[in-house]
């Protein structure tokens, strides 16, 4: 290439698409033959500007990405299209020609922080690998301009430094820096923050978005949270199982969607419809009717009492981890430090706080399944350390926890029936007979067919998994129910389902939830009370309504200024 | 950064991907539990088919050696055969003692089987136990536990079944049990060691601290939860170690303190055949050949359900 060419390209650049995707089709080879994973995709990318696509797992958003940078799986191919870049053709290049593209004109950052570090080699080592592939000044004084342009305090040391010394947030700064070190002109950015807590996505962003506008560099972001693409593309693009559904300008496409599953996708996005749940509990309308049009199990509309005897009482809660350093000794760690809060029957009552806040802690103390180091738990009037064997035993039947990992949290070897029928059977509760038909409403209360009975749960999908976890939970006719992230692993549109679930149970069941989560969008959903917890210390609690409104602490205001998409300003109508 | 520039607003037509209901439940395949699922993956390989296969014949073997030979293996043997060829009625020819040698690999078969199947079952039960106690229960069970399996675990087999075998209570009643007990004191530890990292790497799991908070006991969950999700690497490593004890038998019954002479064993007729290896190695092959293919044979379904049995091939 020579000079003229660069000028006279660098004036055409601007109103010809950086990247063009014309009908691609990508299917993939598997056991049971070949998989069409996406069809007929389309998507431009201007020079500068940033694309969003949004779409729920196993939609295909992740793998258009690839291909862009011709990194598909083995067992993937593109089988159809073009994947233009700057009008040259690399849906077919050979390796050699996408060696060339990578890290120099395509950029990648990928998605988990934690493993896509080398742990072996130094930071400082890696950042200078990818300079070095492309042929950059790769000195200590260039790796260390790249790790400070990608916001690291005190780049030099940091360089020499080894990944488990960084925070999940400063590692994904630095694959940021190894991302934007060539100074590529399009970034893969494949949910770059969907790891880490919303203070941390917060600060990462705003500084992707300034890194990127001030090279000019091209963003093609990629994630599930349609509040955080609206809020941080020119453009976003909405894929539904393998195909582009809808694509258009990303505030148009939020206040007037267009395809039925883009309105289904808004209509659910806990960060964009926090908002509408609270008017409508104020006019008194069911929460289910607005989520999810056509699906509310019409009628059974109970009001629910207003109950003020207290079910669960934490008091001055402390718990203290020995931590093992080195021969014999021990450091102590304060996971939970002076909590008190309590919980009403009948109600909500949601701890919210970023990892390591001590707030899953808290839970597994209330659940009696960790014993607090000083502080009390009074649950029905009784304090829960003082129990023998028997009461502990009774005590269980009574709370009952939902956990975060619908992989994980249902036996792999037990089908649906004997995973439901287990609480009975262990608290021998009624007849063979009668635990059937109690198995047998239980999964119609979580809207399950009865089939699901003789299925395994590698064969149900997340949403289902942690229904069927629901309708263990409920097995024992329990009074609490604490949910340990319940929700925060499935898709939006499964999480609102889960969650109209749980309060139209709560409703019918008079059930009291203890909510854990980081999600603060979720909590304005369904809590009445917050508990906001930072290092162990509960920060502040209040109606969510008052939290929300009036944030009374700085850390409560981070937190509710980092929910993605929460300073979009939506029209009345919508918003 | 938003920039000015005209942005298209393009949405597909409805037809083309309609709307599924949100989390609808597949329900045109039969419910699959991990055996069967195991079970659908494995009878379609060739590994697994000719493993089993060749399996059961040595099995048919074993139990009933009457089917496959009618000539008595110790009876008429003749000197005047000794290392005789191959002649009609006896199609492998004669050892050194002028027997059958076909007969004697067919009656053979029983001895050999017999030491591996109850042994990999003795140490089952042993090395499961107190694997998964160690692993389950951790602190000083698994201190211990561990430490004394370290004991075994360091004597070489040769070195350690000649010390076991020269007990005098093994040598007065040396046969198919001394065996059996020699290879299970020696063997159980590496069974102790897989179950416990089988049962540490699940005990933690969200399902078993579920199945907890619902009332059931500790050692409860360990039989109702933990075991059957780490049966997997067990039963992988005892089927190969059928095939590894079957060695260890004709090794030590090779170098004279496994079974005794009386027994007919495949390890027996190496060792009486080593005389005779110059003249005739023929008769060294064949039950040399016997225990080869027994052997790849349990390796190979070993490698096979290993396959089969992998959690991360199944679908989520």
């Amino acid at each position: 290439m020579t000079t003229s060419d660069v000028i006279i390209s660098e004036a055409d650049r601007a109103d010809k698409p950086l990247l063009e995707i014309r009908d691609l089709a990508i299917s993939f080879q598997t056991g049971s033959g070949e998989v069409q994973a996406v069809r007929n995709a389309h998507l431009t990318i201007m020079p500068g500007e940033t694309v969003a696509i949004v779409g729920e797992s196993g939609s295909g958003k992740s793998t258009t990405a690839l291909a862009a940078i011709g990194l598909l799986p083995g067992n993937g191919r593109v089988s159809g299209g073009q994947i233009l870049l700057d009008g040259e053709d690399i849906s077919q290049a050979p390796e050699k020609r996408m060696i060339e593209l990578r890290g120099n004109t395509i950029g990648m950052v990928p998605q988990d922080p934690m493993s896509n570090l080398n742990p072996v080699w130094k930071i400082g080592y890696q950042v200078k690998e990818t300079l070095r592939a492309n042929g950059r000044p790769c000195g200590p004084a260039d790796v260390a301009k790249v790790l400070a342009q990608a916001g690291l305090p005190d780049a030099e040391r940091r360089a020499k430094q080894y990944p488990h010394e960084f925070s999940g947030g400063m590692r994904q700064r630095a694959l940021i820096a190894i991302g934007l070190s060539c100074q590529p002109r399009l970034l893969i950015a494949d949910e770059p923050t969907s790891a880490l807590d919303v203070t941390v996505q917060r600060q990462i962003l705003d500084h992707l978005e300034q890194m990127t506008s001030e090279l000019g560099t091209s963003v093609l972001l990629i994630t599930h949270d349609l509040g955080l693409a609206a809020e941080r593309a020119d453009k976003v693009v909405v894929m539904y199982r393998g195909n582009v559904v809808e694509a258009g300008p990303s505030l148009e496409l939020l206040q007037n969607p267009q395809h039925p599953y883009t309105q289904r996708l808004v209509a659910s996005a806990p960060s964009l419809a926090s908002r509408r749940i609270q008017v409508a509990k104020e006019l008194g309308v069911e929460s289910d009717e607005l989520l999810a049009p056509g699906t509310s199990p019409g009628g059974a509309v109970v009001v629910k009492p207003t109950m003020t005897e207290d079910v669960l009482q934490i008091q001055n809660l402390r718990k203290v981890f020995k931590l093992r350093s080195g021969f014999g000794k021990s450091t102590d760690f304060t996971a939970v430090d002076d909590v008190s809060f309590s919980v009403k029957r009948g109600t909500t009552t949601a701890i919210v706080g970023e990892s390591g806040s001590g707030k899953s802690t808290v839970a597994q103390m209330v659940l009696n399944l960790l014993q607090p180091t000083s502080g009390k738990i009074v649950f029905d009037g009784v304090d829960t350390s003082t129990l023998n064997n028997k009461e502990i035993f009774a005590f269980r039947r009574r709370v009952q926890p939902i956990f975060q990992d619908p992989y994980g949290s249902l036996d792999p070897m037990y089908n649906i029936f004997r995973t439901i029928e287990e609480p009975l059977r262990t608290h021998k509760i009624g007849d063979k007979a009668s635990r059937e038909k109690k198995v047998r409403e239980l999964l119609d209360q979580v809207a399950l067919p009865q089939s699901t009975m003789q299925r395994y749960p590698n064969e149900l999908s997340g949403g289902q998994r942690q229904r069927v976890a629901i309708a263990r939970a409920l097995a024992l006719d329990p009074e609490v129910i604490i949910c340990d992230e319940a929700v925060s692993a499935l898709d939006v549109l499964v999480q609102a389902q889960v969650l109209n679930l749980l309060a139209e149970l709560q409703s019918r069941l008079g059930l009291t939830y203890l909510f854990i989560t980081h999600d603060l969008a979720v909590v304005r959903q369904i809590a009445d009370h917050v508990c906001v917890m930072e290092k162990g210390k509960l920060v502040e609690t209040g109606s969510t309504d008052d939290v929300f409104d009036a944030p009374q602490r700085d850390y409560t205001k981070a937190l509710l200024n980092a929910i993605p998409g929460a300073r979009l300003m939506l029209p009345p109508e919508v918003a | 950064m938003k920039t000015n520039r005209e942005i298209e607003h393009f949405v597909a037509p409805v037809e083309e991907t309609p709307l599924l209901a949100t989390d609808s439940l597949k329900t045109d395949q039969a419910p699959l539990s991990l055996w069967a699922d195991a079970w659908r993956k494995l009878r379609r390989r060739p590994l697994f088919i000719i493993s089993a296969v060749m399996i059961a014949l040595i099995i048919i073997v074993a139990l009933f050696p009457g089917l496959f030979t009618q000539v008595a293996p110790n009876d008429n043997c003749q000197l005047a055969n000794s290392d005789g060829a191959p002649a009609a009625g006896h199609p492998l020819g004669f050892t050194f003692q002028g027997c059958d040698v076909y007969s004697r690999i067919i009656h053979g078969t029983q001895a050999s089987l017999m030491v591996g199947v109850f042994s990999v079952l003795f140490v089952l039960i042993i090395g499961v136990t107190l694997g998964a106690l160690a692993g389950f229960y951790g602190g000083w069970i698994d201190a211990v536990i561990a430490r004394l399996g370290d004991i075994f675990f360091a004597l070489p087999l040769i070195l350690g079944a000649l010390v076991v075998s020269q007990l005098p209570f093994m040598r007065e009643n040396r046969g198919v049990w001394t065996v059996v007990m020699v290879l299970v004191v020696l063997g159980w530890p590496q069974m102790a060691r897989i179950t416990r990292g089988a049962v540490i790497e699940v005990r933690n799991a969200d399902f078993v601290t579920a199945a907890r908070s619902l009332g059931v006991s500790r050692l409860g969950s360990l039989i109702r939860h933990v075991l059957p999700n780490a049966l997997a690497p067990i039963i992988v490593l005892a089927t190969m170690e059928l095939g590894v004890f079957i060695v260890a038998e004709a090794t030590l019954s090779f170098i004279g303190i496994g079974l005794p002479g009386s027994i007919m064993s495949w390890g027996n007729d190496i060792a009486a055949a080593k005389s005779s290896v110059r003249t005739n190695p023929a008769i060294l092959l064949y039950p040399a050949m016997a225990l080869s293919v027994t052997v790849l044979s349990f390796i190979m379904l070993g490698d096979a359900l290993r396959d089969a049995l992998d959690p991360k091939s199944r679908q989520r």
